[in-house]
């Protein structure tokens, strides 16, 4: 799925300069604790969340991720958004609840991409 | 660069300092981008590294991280000030965390990281002694 479509399906703003709505990504990883993203994301998914932090856009670096959806009612701060540009790495921010987001996309041919040893 | 010489970086760790983590990890993901080490190393590295350095700020008083990189491997040796591990069996358990919750309310916490830097890592050791501190030792091949 391309991230133009994840933007639109999740009717999310890019808040971020360096976006490439064309870039593919085959599976999203959805969790607020970045511990949990470390150990077990795929580094062609995207990173969905509703923790706003600094270690979020880092989290996504180190794992190479190229984008991060922010779920919420409120804007990043501007920190966070700077970082992202540095970091060259696709901030959109969707109004839609965690649930909803992981519904659509999901439905949409998203996968979740976890390792089988969660799905177990 | 002939085997035994290698390019050595050293990175000074803040307690507390949360807004800067990752910080380091980031400068030698780049380096080893620029030198064309493979993409699932350079994960790798990326990982570990990460995991040291947000250990350090959240669960230890800072310290420094010592980066010799090879021609075919790099070696992180990350030593914090304290306060130690009583039990490095347990701390090397998934889950088991001593995290205070408002570290787990910044994403951290959930007792992966430790597992997650041996998981990632060729070659790990870590040394503890309570009062003093913990010095992890991290080897990862290029392949």
């Amino acid at each position: 799925m391309k991230l133009g479509d994840i933007k639109d399906l999740l009717h999310a703003s890019v808040l971020t300069n360096c976006c490439d709505l064309d870039m593919d990504v085959d599976s999203a990883f959805c969790s607020d604790m970045m511990s949990n993203v470390l150990a077990y994301a795929n580094d062609k998914s995207i990173l969905i969340t509703g923790l706003y932090n600094a270690q979020v856009l880092r989290t996504a670096d180190m794992m190479g991720m190229a984008c991060v959806v922010f779920i919420g009612r409120r804007d990043p701060d501007p920190e966070i958004i700077e970082l992202a540009n540095e970091l060259e790495i696709c901030v959109m921010l969707t109004r839609s609840s965690m649930f909803t987001t992981c519904g659509l996309l999901f439905y949409n041919g998203l996968n979740g991409g976890v390792p089988s040893e969660l799905q177990r | 660069m002939s085997c035994n010489d290698s390019l050595h970086f050293q990175y000074v760790v803040s307690k507390d300092d949360f807004t800067h983590a990752g910080s380091a990890s980031s400068d030698v993901k780049n380096k080893l981008k620029k030198m064309n080490v493979d993409a699932s190393a350079v994960r790798k590295v990326s990982i570990a590294m990460y995991e040291g350095e947000i250990n350090m700020i959240i669960h230890a008083y800072g310290g420094t991280i010592d980066v010799d990189i090879y021609e075919d491997r790099i070696v992180m040796c990350l030593k914090d000030t304290g306060p130690g591990i009583a039990n490095i069996e347990e701390a090397m358990q998934e889950g088991f965390s001593t995290a205070p919750a408002d570290v787990i309310n910044l994403g951290f916490g959930a007792g992966m990281g430790l597992p997650n830097m041996r998981a990632n890592s060729d070659e790990f050791n870590i040394e503890s002694e309570v009062g003093v501190g913990t010095t992890v030792t991290m080897t990862i091949y290029f392949t």
